[in-house]
This record gives C-alpha cells, sequence and structure tokens, in this order.
C-alpha cells in the first residue's frame, strides 16, 4: 500500500508527471490538441473546438476521423493509465517526459469498431474509456464521447490491444 | 443531346467528371482533410482512393515514427464516404454509421499513406464499404475496414 502520509504535493506531483509524460509523447494527439484531466486514477479526455476538426463546413459537424482518433487516443492512454497505475503508486517507476526511457511502452491497436451515433457539434468534446478486460497479451477497451450532454453521447467505440511484450 | 455513335462515350466520360467534381469538392471542402493534406488519387463508380503524405506531426509512437490509428482511421474513412457519394446510385450526402478498422501491421515510415475504398452493396438507406490502407508496399495492407454509412435519397 501507498504510505498515508505521503504529501498531498507529492502524490499530485507523481500522477501528473506521469500522465504528462504519457499524452505528450504521441505527436499525433498533440497535432489534434487532447488533454486530460484527471480525479484520482480517473481521466476524462477532452478536445478543444477547433477548425481543422471540421468535416461538413455545413452544418458544420466535427469529421468522423477527427472523432476516431480522439476515441483511440482516450482508449490507449486509459489501457496504458490502468496498466501503469500501481507500479506507478508503489513507486517501482517514475515516468517523466524529461527522463528517456522512463515510460513503459505503448499497447498497439489491434482493431477499433466506432459507432457514430449523432453529428459531432462544432464545441469541446469529452471521452472516458473503461478497460473491459485487461490481459497479459490482449486487452478489451470502450470508449464513450459526449459533448453536451454525458447521457447523450455522440460516439462510442470499442477496441482490442496488444500489450507490450505480450 | 445528339444521336451520334460516340453518345455512349461521352455519357461515360460525363459521368466520370462528375464523379471527379464530387470527390474534390467534398476532399477541398472539408477543414479536416485540408489539415491532414488528403489527395484524390482515383475515382470510378462506387469506388475511390486518397493518399496522403507522411508527417511528424501524425506519428502515434514517437520511438518508431509510425504513423497514428487515428490517421489511418481518418484516411479510411474519408475514402469511404467518398466510394458511396462517387456511385452511380448513390446518395447526394452521406455520413458513417461505423466503421471497423483492423490494424494489420505498422506504415513505413516516412511513406505516404494511400487508402482505396469500394461500396459494394447500397439499399435504400445504407451503403456498405470495404477499404483498404498501405504504404508504398500495396501488396500489403497496413490497415482494412469495413463500415455502413447513411443513404438518404
Amino acid at each position: 500500500m501507498a504510505d498515508r502520509n505521503e504529501p498531498l504535493h507529492q502524490i499530485k506531483l507523481r500522477r501528473d508527471t506521469a500522465l504528462r509524460a504519457l499524452v505528450e509523447r504521441v505527436p499525433y494527439s498533440r497535432w489534434l490538441g487532447v488533454r486530460f484531466d484527471r480525479r484520482g486514477d480517473e481521466l476524462t479526455a477532452i478536445l478543444p473546438y477547433a477548425e481543422k476538426l471540421i468535416g461538413n463546413p455545413h452544418l458544420p459537424a466535427l469529421h468522423g476521423g477527427a472523432t476516431a482518433a480522439f476515441l483511440e487516443i482516450a482508449a490507449m492512454i486509459e489501457l496504458s493509465w490502468t496498466a501503469m497505475w500501481e507500479d506507478l503508486e508503489e513507486g517501482r517507476i517514475a515516468p517523466d517526459a524529461s527522463v528517456p526511457d522512463s515510460l513503459p511502452r505503448l499497447p498497439k491497436t489491434i482493431d477499433f469498431t466506432v459507432d457514430y451515433l449523432r453529428s459531432g457539434l462544432p464545441r469541446d468534446a469529452y471521452a472516458r474509456a473503461r478497460v473491459v478486460r485487461s490481459g497479459r497479451r490482449y486487452s478489451s477497451v470502450h470508449v464513450e464521447a459526449w459533448q453536451d450532454n454525458r447521457d447523450r453521447p455522440f460516439a462510442q467505440a470499442s477496441a482490442h490491444f496488444l500489450m507490450p511484450g505480450g | 443531346m445528339t444521336d451520334s455513335p460516340d453518345q455512349k462515350g461521352a455519357g461515360d466520360s460525363d459521368a466520370q467528371a462528375g464523379r471527379e467534381k464530387i470527390a474534390r469538392l467534398l476532399l477541398e471542402g472539408m477543414p479536416h482533410t485540408l489539415a491532414l493534406g488528403m489527395e484524390l488519387d482515383f475515382v470510378a463508380d462506387g469506388e475511390a482512393g486518397i493518399s496522403m503524405a507522411w508527417s511528424e506531426d501524425f506519428v502515434g509512437d514517437p520511438e518508431s515514427g509510425v504513423i497514428h490509428g487515428g490517421v489511418v482511421s481518418a484516411l479510411l474513412d474519408t475514402c469511404s464516404g467518398t466510394a458511396v457519394l462517387t456511385r452511380a446510385d448513390g446518395p447526394p450526402v452521406t455520413a458513417t454509421l461505423d466503421l471497423r478498422i483492423d490494424y494489420m501491421r505498422a506504415a513505413k515510415p516516412g511513406q505516404r499513406l494511400r487508402a482505396r475504398a469500394k461500396c459494394y452493396h447500397i439499399t435504400r438507406s445504407v451503403a456498405f464499404v470495404r477499404a483498404w490502407a498501405s504504404d508504398d508496399d500495396e501488396d500489403k495492407p497496413v490497415a482494412m475496414a469495413a463500415g455502413a454509412f447513411t443513404a438518404e435519397r
């Protein structure tokens, strides 16, 4: 178990540094502008609106490809985050973007199925992923994205990943 | 229209010009496809080919330089939608209902990413599409997609 008396700022620093290292190493999520909000171990992915994300300019609506990429990033980060959480909390690893080789390797996507439920509005989008099954070699993740209303997702996806070293 | 021996040929090239126009308007009208640098390679009745250049910005794995799966998704989605719209009996507009992508191998860093799609069946309300993506080695697909698209007329 982690130390109950560990100073709060130290806990937050450790978790935020690890999360930042995980997210910022991927050039394409930087290009899309994806950010993550953390509450304890719970992550919410945020895709801030940008004009370059638009597919149909007449509606306007987010491009399905931008939505799919956002969902895939949310799923992969959630899976990596979940997989390294225990090692991080026990102090066995200390991922840091400024320290080379301090990060575990990323899982590889095997397949990805996205379901478009309604068109994406020209505003910020949010996503939360859930690791449905986590195995030594294969993992299954479900992810949902919404905009104004959490109960009205505009897209969802399920994906299989090959775990690093698996 | 005059009743010349060339009429069928002229009709075919008109149809081809129409398809090319639809595909170009679509690609050039979408900020996201412009931002990713997608270019039309070919169109045919219910078929389309679209490709884009590799870029540092689109990398998913910084260690290997392999392009992100999300970029492959965007390209396959766009190419599939274009294949629906270029079908002679296709709808004027379409939207993706679902898309499944199998990632078979990593695309070679630095090489163009090429997609081709075929709308192989259409009903009064749904279009079914298959699409493939590859790098310079077009015999070995990088990814394969199967999708359902809206076809309201």
